[in-house]
């Protein structure tokens, strides 16, 4: 049951994306009850997750910004 | 005071995110968007040798989206041959007529300024993200942005899950630190 801290941040980042599996997020519970550090990362953590979905981020896809890298080589 | 000079080869990966996020939250379309942030850059670089080095690089390059923005909003309107107001009919009730009755601002809503203070949000996460090495940066926005799967990440960029993990964790600690930086504490 006992995780190290590295293995804790792991787990801690796949649940900002809903990708821990239930048995992870068990051990990550556990985790952040005994250890002294992990749940400040973990608060910080969830806060950005928040802070993201609150933005409505937007940004251009890869394909968007190749071609803008050409027409702006051309001009170059 | 620090000599600024302009780095074109880098704009895009510095700043089309950034610029995006600015126009849309103005022109409410991702294309017209697009094509501005495109004008803006080749303006950028037309008029690179008129840049004086006084203003920071995204800064004087928002200048100058400003301006393109308005251009649009007087190009839209001038075909229309008239000057307008857009004003959609609330799609958030189901009621009918009366809407301008219904647009009064509700002094208690806290809607406006908390669409306000998402948008400089949003900026701010995007100037953050803009710092990140470039492949992190990559990696974090197609994952929290574009919102695609680890597996297709990783085929995409020819990375394994764990490096994605990594990259992923270094990203996220430096954003936590960038933000805490200029949005809690500005």
């Amino acid at each position: 049951m006992m995780i190290s801290c590295k293995k804790a941040a792991l787990i801690c980042n796949k649940v900002q994306y809903r990708e821990a599996t239930f048995l992870e997020r068990l051990k990550l519970k556990f985790h952040l009850f005994v250890c002294k550090n992990c749940p400040e990362f973990s608060r910080q953590n969830s806060r950005l997750t928040s802070l993201c979905q609150q933005a409505d981020l937007r940004s251009l896809s890869e394909t968007d910004k190749k071609k803008m890298k050409e027409i702006l080589k051309e001009e170059f | 005071m620090t000599e600024h000079v302009l780095h074109p080869e880098k704009w895009i990966d510095s700043y089309a995110d950034y610029l995006f996020n600015y126009t849309i939250g103005r022109v409410n379309d991702a294309e017209i968007a697009k094509d501005l942030v495109q004008e803006t850059f080749l303006a950028g670089l037309k008029s690179a040798k008129n840049y004086k080095g006084e203003a920071a690089e995204r800064t004087w390059l928002i200048a100058i989206l400003k301006r393109k923005v308005i251009d649009h909003y007087r190009k839209t309107n001038s075909k229309k041959g008239r000057a307008e107001v857009r004003m959609d009919y609330s799609v958030h009730t189901d009621s009918q007529g009366d809407w301008l009755e219904e647009q009064i601002a509700d002094p208690f809503s806290s809607f406006e300024t908390d669409a306000i203070e998402n948008k400089e949000l949003g900026l701010a996460i995007h100037a953050c993200i803009a710092k990140l090495p470039k492949k992190q940066a990559l990696v974090f926005s197609m994952k929290t942005i574009q919102e695609m799967d680890t597996e297709t990440i990783c085929n995409e960029l020819d990375i394994n899950p764990s490096n994605l993990w990594v990259m992923i964790h270094r990203a996220r600690t430096t954003l936590m630190g960038c933000l805490n930086q200029n949005w809690f504490k500005p």
